[in-house]
């Protein structure tokens, strides 16, 4: 058993300095000085103030901005996570419908897209579905007093496809979409409260 | 849908083909030959194992290879614990993050030691860049590299030719480490920044957002951990959410690079097998046992998935796919696709919530898990854990035929059953014992989410992956409670150590025998219908033993939501 401690001890010694200083101390220092923006989180600024991240998604409530999903943690980016129900949960259930009249109240929709109520497993989803992003256009444009094209034609350049056209699913990113907006068609400065 | 179908097949294709490739490198490094990266890593690997003494050179019989990786898991025991416990007190920790408790330190270490990284905590609150880097990366790395360490062994033990040495376990644990898996990390960890993951040892960044509310932005060194987290079936994510999170995965291509590093491995071990035994017939038998196995499993969740949940149509007239706890981006399929390449490989990351799958994915994942991670299972760890399902099946061939069981040569015999039988106990052990202990006294129930049989389902499920050192979770029941940290790192020590320590020794006791020539009598253990018993075997050993509680969670969990009955 004595003979197996030195090789135990400086084994691991040497694979810390290795795997665990010089091997994420050396991407750190790569992707900083070849992909600063990716490598510190993607974060968008308007104004010269940080308003966020372009992979992480944020709430939305007024009505002249596209909507997010629903988030179990309610987009709270420091404490991301589900609400992990399971299909046949009674509270779950009771949610999803609750949101499904919401959405179709709030967007005179009919038809509901899946997306819309039910929530995402980091609680922090940057996307909806094109189904749900055209579900909105009408409340957009009439918040923004543009019509109902404009903003369709705007959303639908924020359409990104599946990856090689097949994997994944096709999206909306909501906060650049919201961003794009703001900078087409600008709000008043006080929002309008619906 | 075809399209979902073309994207499970060219997965599998992108997989196997790459694991094609890497069984031949891998068999260079593990038989010490000249591969390309040696002018660069040759003089590290010397190094090392002149710094480590000439007990790191020496050949190993069974007792000592094992002796040597429970004293190296031993040391990285203490120092990971060490550095959760002292985190507050030491650098890079800009977010002032303090002190883990003892029983979660306790169960984090052995969680990353044994290769399970079950995750009791979130990363993004509770540990500093330090703990993420010197004390979770650097098990991500040598949990794995162990792994790959026994399996090599325990495969040598099929082939030595009678002196009973199965190798050197510093000597295979450097190589592995160096050659194999630092290498593709940084080819990884490059290509998951380029696609947003962050590395940075800068402090969070508070952002205000449109709508003026404030919002914390992660940052931290986390492609780093990513890479190998997925390329060494660890699965402990860098945050709390795991691949779900936008910065852990933002992008398809990132869950795609991902999807593949998690099956890389143990898919080429099956073939790297072919080539240590000389025959590669072997190694394609394992594989298509291990393939139908995965594909079946695969099917059933995608289909499960894609279906979506009848109580939400039923309730709310929307129909489509379960999108509860998955992000839109990834959808059923590649969620789908997820899932069950993380609880076949003993991975444990996940880019979707597995408690909110429908009942049945469930039921697939749990068996995964319970069957003892064997297909093709963790680095390494699925190929052992597979071939003392050999052992046991060309076992009950030859008391079919009435002949000696032999495989490649070798006799099998009562020592080698025994122990086989003796580690496939430690399955039924954690996961049945302790999971019944946790759903009978109050403080094991009192982390149940779920009413219903869905409750059974989340215990099952946690006493599955912590001994099938898996490390993915029904995220609604509450692990952090000292209950189950303990508990559950008890599960994590016997589904780890006590498949081990008795497969080295079948090693070792294979070692010490020659093998015979093979004879018309001899039963073909390449051909089909091997691959049939193979799989029977598996399925009869692991999964009935599994059957009566998995019908009391998800089969029931089924039944009640055909017939309307929530919970």
């Amino acid at each position: 058993m004595n003979e197996h401690i030195r090789p135990a001890i400086t084994t691991l010694g040497l694979m810390i300095a290795l795997t665990g200083l010089a091997y994420p101390l050396a991407m750190t220092g790569l992707g900083q000085a070849l992909m600063p923006e990716q490598a510190n989180s993607s974060l968008l600024s308007r104004d010269e103030h940080v308003v966020g991240s372009a992979i992480v998604g944020q709430a939305f409530d007024a009505p002249g901005y596209l909507h997010p999903r629903p988030s179990a943690v309610d987009y709270d980016a420091a404490a991301a996570g589900a609400s992990n129900l399971a299909p046949t949960s009674a509270s779950l259930l009771a949610d999803q419908a609750e949101r499904a009249e919401a959405f179709r109240t709030e967007n005179g929709a009919s038809r509901v897209p899946v997306d819309a109520v039910t929530t995402s497993g980091s609680g922090l989803d940057p996307h909806i579905s094109p189904q749900n992003a055209a579900a909105q256009v009408g409340r957009i444009a009439q918040a923004r007093g543009v019509a109902e094209p404009e903003i369709q034609r705007l959303i639908a350049q924020h359409v990104e496809p599946r990856w090689l056209g097949i994997f994944g699913e096709p999206r909306v990113n909501v906060l650049l979409t919201n961003l794009a907006l703001d900078a087409a068609f600008p709000l008043a400065p006080t929002a309008p409260s619906s | 849908m075809p399209t979902s179908y073309l994207v499970l097949i060219l997965y599998c294709a992108a997989t196997v083909g790459l694991a094609m490739l890497l069984a031949g490198y891998m068999h260079r490094v593990f038989s010490g030959e000249r591969v390309w990266l040696s002018p660069i890593l040759g003089p590290v690997e010397r190094g090392c194992l002149a710094a480590a003494g000439p007990a790191a050179t020496r050949p190993q019989g069974w007792a000592a290879y094992a002796m040597a990786v429970l004293m190296f898991n031993l040391a990285g025991f203490v120092f990971l614990y060490a550095v959760l416990r002292l985190q507050g007190a030491l650098t890079w920790n800009p977010e002032a993050i303090g002190p883990m408790s003892p029983d979660l330190a306790f169960n984090t270490a052995i969680s990353f030691v044994t290769n399970t990284n079950w995750q009791a905590y979130s990363g993004e609150v509770q540990l500093s860049y330090l703990a993420q880097m010197v004390g979770l990366t650097v098990q991500n790395f040598v949990s794995a590299a162990t792994g790959m360490a026994v399996a090599v062994a325990v495969i040598r033990g099929f082939v030595a030719g009678g002196d009973g040495r199965v190798g050197n376990f510093w000597t295979d644990l450097v190589r592995a480490t160096l050659y194999v898996l630092l290498p593709i990390s940084i080819l990884a960890a490059i290509v998951l920044i380029w696609q947003g993951v962050p590395q940075s040892l800068g402090a969070y960044i508070r952002a205000t957002t449109l709508e003026g509310a404030s919002q914390v932005i992660a940052q931290g060194p986390a492609a780093s951990q990513i890479a190998i987290k997925q390329l060494g079936t660890n699965g402990g994510g860098f945050f709390g959410v795991n691949s779900a999170h936008p910065l852990e995965n933002p992008t398809i291509l990132s869950n795609m690079v991902q999807s593949v590093l998690i099956l890389l491995i143990p898919v080429s071990f099956c073939f790297l097998f072919g080539r240590m035994v000389g025959d590669r017939r072997q190694g394609w038998a394992v594989f298509a046992a291990m393939g139908a196995l995965f594909v079946a499993g695969l099917l059933l969740i995608h289909g499960f998935e894609q279906a979506g949940n009848p109580m939400l149509t039923e309730a709310t007239g929307i129909s489509g796919a379960n999108m509860e706890g998955k992000e839109v981006r990834f959808g059923a399929t590649l969620s789908a696709l997820w899932a069950q390449a993380t609880t076949a490989a003993s991975n444990g990351s996940v880019n979707a919530m597995h408690d909110s799958f429908m009942p049945l994915s469930g039921l697939v994942m749990l068996l995964n898990m319970q069957i003892g991670e064997v297909i093709f299972g963790g680095v390494g760890a699925g190929f052992y854990g597979m071939l003392l399902y050999i052992v046991l099946a060309v076992f009950l061939a030859g008391l079919m035929v009435g002949r000696t069981p032999e495989y490649l040569g070798k006799k099998i015999e009562g020592r080698e059953v025994t122990l086989a039988v003796l580690a496939f106990l430690s399955m039924p052990l954690g996961i049945l014992i302790f999971g019944a202990l946790s759903a009978v006294v109050p403080a094991g129930l009192a982390a149940v989410q779920d009413a219903g049989p869905h409750g059974l389902s989340e215990i099952l499920y946690a006493y599955s992956s912590a001994t099938g050192n898996n490390g993915s979770a029904f995220g609604g029941f509450g692990a952090a409670a000292p209950f189950h940290t303990t508990l559950q790192g008890i599960a994590m020590l016997l589904g780890r150590y006590a498949i081990i320590v008795p497969m080295l020794a079948v090693a070792g006791s294979l070692a010490t025998k020659r093998a015979a020539p093979a004879t018309a009598g001899t039963f073909p253990t390449h051909g089909p219908l091997f691959v049939i018993l193979l799989i029977v075997t598996v399925l009869i050993l692991g999964a009935l033993t599994f059957f009566p509680a998995l019908v009391l969670g998800p089969i029931a969990e089924h039944v009640s939501m055909l017939g309307g009955q929530s919970f």
